[in-house]
């Protein structure tokens, strides 16, 4: 059942497609990269791909939710939960909203609040967008680069403010201690989704 | 929704939002907002971002040998308790409902399924169940009728549902999230006209300035 979980990495296939063997080459594709395991995951249920997703994502998933107060055990738990998710619903995964990072950080921080904090979490009124059947390649392309800049713009704040950022996330802050103004170079990803919000409603109409 | 929503929610409260350690009372005042307002929803997805970037630049910790092969029997034998995945494609929000959906989730139906109880002056209240970090209630306040002046040790945040209310500060209508900080004493009235329905979420007791009200204090439960 788990034929492709503990074999060496192969260059190819069964089906013949290649297969990139060394994530460490692909920095500069990163998001792509994720994103076509993903879609291999949806569309193909492969679990070579799966696995290479769960090898980088899971020891993520883990460091974060220790980061947040969790234990060694729970943040385990947890992180596996968080990816068995991914494999179950990633025919909800929709690229043009969405990185695959940032789907499984709502993902893992939405399992945080179940079982850390055994609270509901109310969700908000839900839209009819699950992913269209032909996600715009543009929408996608743009919002993939949008990403990669936001993640280089984290990078390159000044230590103290990038820290004051991860702490909000870690939940090391509350509310009223986040700085009122982040300075974080939100407004084209934010723009984006906006459009994408009216075009919604205006097809909704 | 003709109005244009003009009060919005502060950068921090949507940080905190999209990092998911906001009290649930506060939770479900920004979910509701969110249900009401795009330009809100798009600022949480940007944030949302943020976590994305913050989770791939995290620290890696080891899982165990065979976790990946433990994942797949969870998979197999399908996770019991599903986790929540964002946008999952199901809506079914009638067009004339007061409530946004997480509300109706709380009150169980739309404004004619609130219990409300009297507060005094015309005002109602419903006190909605949620972990004891902060509070969340419904009001409703009758048009012309005052909330009494109060000030709060925490963070207020009130979300106009229906109608409308001013206080010193500016006027609020359906959509509008009002964001009061520790030691802001207001005063608000709703507006001449329908009653005005609100959600109002405190992290802590409000204090009243008046004698009164004060007594009334443990019964409202505020």
């Amino acid at each position: 059942m788990v034929d492709a979980v503990d074999a060496p990495r192969v260059l190819k296939r069964s089906s013949g497609k290649v297969q990139v063997a060394q994530t460490t080459k692909i920095r500069d594709q990163d998001e792509q990269y994720w994103l076509s395991l993903i879609v291999r995951v949806r569309d193909d249920q492969d679990k070579k791909a799966f696995g290479d997703l769960f090898r980088h994502f899971a020891p993520r998933i883990k460091g974060f939710l220790m980061k947040s107060g969790s234990s060694d055990t729970l943040a385990e738990e947890v992180a596996q939960d968080v990816m068995a998710t991914v494999w179950q619903k990633a025919g909800l995964f929709d690229p043009a909203r969405a990185s695959v990072a940032t789907w499984i950080f709502t993902i893992a921080r939405n399992r945080k609040i179940d079982i850390l904090r055994k609270q509901r979490r109310p969700e908000p009124e839900d839209l009819p967008w699950g992913p269209s059947a032909e996600p715009d390649q543009e929408d996608t392309i743009a919002l993939q680069q949008d990403t990669v800049r936001l993640r280089a713009a984290i990078a390159e704040l000044p230590e103290k403010q990038r820290d004051l950022v991860k702490q909000a996330y870690f939940g090391e802050l509350s509310h009223s201690e986040i700085a009122t103004e982040t300075g974080l170079p939100l407004g084209t990803i934010k723009s984006r989704i906006r459009l994408a919000l009216e075009r919604l409603r205006h097809e909704l109409k | 929704m003709t109005y244009e929503i003009k009060h919005h929610l502060t950068e921090a409260v949507v940080m905190a939002y999209s990092a998911g350690t906001l009290p649930e009372a506060f939770n479900l005042l920004v979910a509701a907002h969110i249900s009401m307002c795009d330009e809100c929803r798009a600022l949480v997805a940007a944030h949302e971002f943020v976590g994305g970037a913050i989770l791939e630049d995290c620290e890696e910790i080891a899982l165990s040998d065979d976790a990946l092969e433990a994942c797949f029997s969870k998979i197999e034998t399908g996770a019991k308790d599903q986790i929540l995945v964002p946008a999952t494609p199901v809506s079914s929000q009638n067009e004339n409902s007061v409530l946004p959906q997480p509300l109706q989730d709380y009150v169980g139906g739309d404004l004619d399924a609130v219990k409300w109880r009297k507060v005094g002056g015309g005002v109602q209240q419903a006190i909605l169940r949620t972990s004891k970090e902060a509070t969340v209630r419904l009001l409703r306040i009758p048009g012309g009728c005052e909330v009494p002046d109060h000030g709060h040790h925490g963070t207020e945040m009130t979300l106009v549902l229906q109608g409308a209310f001013r206080d010193e500060f500016s006027e609020f209508r359906a959509g509008d999230v009002e964001i009061c900080d520790a030691d802001v004493e207001h005063t608000p009235i709703a507006l001449e006209g329908e009653d005005c329905i609100c959600l109002a979420a405190t992290d802590a007791r409000l204090k009243f300035a008046g004698f009164l009200p004060k007594i009334a204090q443990p019964f409202l439960r505020i």
